[in-house]
């Protein structure tokens, strides 16, 4: 396919998956939603379900381009958004806060005032943060990738400590582990979205270094490429771009790793276009799973990102078969 | 992991000092009184027998050790798990760390005659292959309660343990005559966590509420614990939620939910920490949690006289 091929149909997927969005809810799949008059209808669609589809896309795009530019950057196909240990920066933060929620009335003020969300977007901050001190700078990145490995386990298990302590944070911390779109509003995606826009933009500025980094960063280096500064910009579209989904959307798990595979597989094109389709592909996966998560057991809902893992797993072990049995891809 | 495998004769060895040990004790306390064997099974149908009742305990879930101790056995507690707290005296026990973490070593070194437990113990079956006695109960729901206090009772043949929980059952009803009319019937919505889990009307606290006469607007159906979509609730609006005090902050920013009746009229029931663990720990208290819900309704009630009426306190 080409990228602009792939470009439309993934902007018709969203559009798309948006229209379904907002007809699924609590009660399963109402077609007459979109005309009912009632008040209330109107209300739990345009201020629940059109901000949570597009919350969810929004976060998925953003994990998506957060998984390309990590793998870009690293030159591994294995890296995800959560390899510099934000991940586990963020579950920390969350604990953290949840534990203050049950400490003085003092502790649960500050607690409440910063926010889950808050919580967790600091804490994936001074994670990537400790695993850029670690690493001491971002000069080399095997050091990088073994310090965000570091980083992950001792602030990971930091929170299995917490909730062993404190159980009753267990089943909150579970959620946010497991990701949730539940209480995406009009505010997370107003947040969403510029960051998105910044982090995008900011990433495409910089994929021709990327290019030039896919033939070694000897070569990139002898093409004139900026290696030091295209890090660190990368690095910080890294951190902003996974740092604002987690604190949304809590640890969704596949979505940056699995968009980047989808998009090479079904078209070669430059990190310019590789990029851009990544996020689109990360958002149509997120709000697909988001749907599927809301609708199969109404009103109950499943964990949104067991769903981002059997969908994006399972399409992407298809693929790997159907190239190896069919011989050519 | 796997245990160290003991030998038979190691095996022996233990069990006969375990028999000896607790041969000795009742004799050497000349303990006549209630000396006969007892027998009893437990809720997976395993089938426990001494020659006496059991004289060390173990309760490794909060609940058990407050039904251990509603029944006037307190002293016969010789451990409990990390989280029991209740009464205050347990809080001097040996603490056998949580549902995860129990310290197998320290429970077998304090040679219990029995270990009483929940199913969802990890610890039971490497209990029983040390060679503890080990009594699994159930505590989900009042039925279980009850069936629970019946199973201790008999076998620390304390004669009147059903009447123990007959005193619980008419503490309930006395306390569910005091919910305001005006209130009675009204739907509700009671938050475990902000996920939001909900606690519907088969769990435990959902039978409390139904008790008290509210309407919980979420069905049997649901099961006990769960996870809704938060725009279930905005639908069933709710007319009272309550909710521990964790998961009030930022209640009414969630999408949708300011319109909720509840949160427009401030019918909220805001629990303390400590009360929330009273509300949800499934055992002979649960008067008294049905006596801090219908405290919170009186507040409620528009009848009600003094300042402020509905203003919750947080």
């Amino acid at each position: 396919m080409k990228p602009t091929q792939l470009l439309i149909t993934l902007l018709v997927a969203a559009l798309m998956l948006l229209l379904l969005g907002v007809l699924v809810g609590s009660t399963g799949f109402e077609s007459g939603m979109l005309t009912a008059p009632d008040p209330a209808q109107q209300q739990i669609l345009w201020d629940i379900r059109l901000p949570r589809s597009l919350g969810a896309w929004l976060a998925g795009a953003l994990l998506g381009l957060a998984g390309a530019v990590a793998q870009g950057l690293f030159r591994n196909p294995l890296a995800d958004p959560y390899l510099l240990g934000p991940s586990a920066g963020a579950g920390l933060g969350v604990a953290f806060a949840l534990v203050a929620l049950g400490l003085s009335p003092a502790a649960a003020a500050f607690s409440l005032k910063l926010g889950l969300t808050g919580a967790a977007f600091i804490g994936a901050m001074a994670a990537m943060m400790l695993t850029l001190v670690l690493a001491r700078g971002v000069e080399q990145t095997l050091r990088l990738l073994l310090a965000g490995v570091i980083v992950g386990v001792v602030l990971g298990s930091g929170t299995t400590l917490l909730m062993l302590m404190k159980p009753d944070i267990m089943r909150a911390m579970q959620v946010f582990m497991l990701g949730t779109t539940g209480f995406l509003s009009w505010q997370s995606a107003e947040l969403l979205g510029p960051v998105l826009l910044l982090t995008l933009l900011t990433a495409m500025g910089a994929s021709r270094a990327l290019d030039a980094l896919t033939l070694g960063e000897a070569t990139a280096h002898s093409l004139g490429v900026r290696l030091g500064l295209v890090r660190v910009t990368l690095i910080a579209v890294l951190a902003l771009a996974t740092g604002t989904a987690v604190a949304q959307t809590g640890l969704v798990a596949f979505v940056g790793l699995v968009a980047p595979h989808l998009v090479r597989s079904n078209c070669h094109g430059r990190h310019n276009a590789l990029l851009l389709l990544s996020a689109l592909t990360g958002g149509a996966l997120l709000l697909a799973a988001d749907i599927l998560a809301r609708g199969l057991i109404a009103p109950q809902e499943l964990p949104v990102g067991v769903l981002t893992s059997l969908l994006g797993g399972g399409y992407l072990l298809m693929l790997m078969h159907r190239r190896r049995t069919g011989g050519s891809a | 992991m796997t245990l160290p495998t003991f030998s038979n004769a190691h095996r022996l060895a233990i069990q006969l000092a375990l028999r000896l040990a607790l041969g000795a004790i009742p004799g050497l306390l000349l303990w006549s009184a209630q000396a006969a064997p007892v027998k009893v099974a437990d809720v997976q149908g395993h089938v426990l027998q001494w020659d006496a009742p059991p004289r060390r305990i173990v309760s490794l879930m909060p609940s058990l050790t407050e039904s251990i101790c509603a029944l006037g056995a307190c002293d016969r507690l010789v451990g409990v798990d990390r989280y029991s707290n209740y009464p205050a005296q347990v809080n001097q026990l040996p603490k056998l760390g949580g549902i995860d973490d129990t310290q197998v070593e320290t429970i077998v070194a304090l040679r219990p005659d029995v270990v009483v437990v929940t199913p969802y113990s990890r610890v039971q079956d490497r209990l029983s292959a040390l060679g503890l006695k080990v009594l699994v109960l159930e505590t989900r729901s009042q039925e279980d309660v009850q069936r629970g206090f019946q199973t201790l009772g008999q076998m620390l043949a304390v004669p009147d343990a059903l009447q123990v929980w007959h005193r619980i059952e008419a503490d309930m009803n006395a306390k569910a005559a005091d919910v305001p009319a005006s209130l009675r019937g009204m739907r509700v919505y009671f938050e475990v966590d902000s996920a939001p889990y909900a606690a519907g009307e088969s769990s435990f606290i959902g039978e409390i509420l139904g008790q008290l006469g509210l309407r919980n607007v979420v069905g049997r159906e649901l099961g006990p614990f769960p996870k809704l979509n938060p725009e279930f609730v905005v639908r069933a609006n709710p007319q009272i939620i309550m909710v521990g005090q964790r998961n009030v902050g930022g209640m009414d920013g969630r999408p949708g939910w300011r319109g909720i009746d509840a949160l427009q009229a401030q019918r909220l029931c805001v629990f303390a920490p400590e009360e929330s663990e009273l509300i949800t720990r499934p055992g002979p208290r649960m008067a008294e949690a049905a006596g801090l819900i219908v405290q919170c309704l009186r507040r409620l009630d528009p009848a009600a006289p003094g300042p402020g009426k509905t203003r919750p306190r947080s």
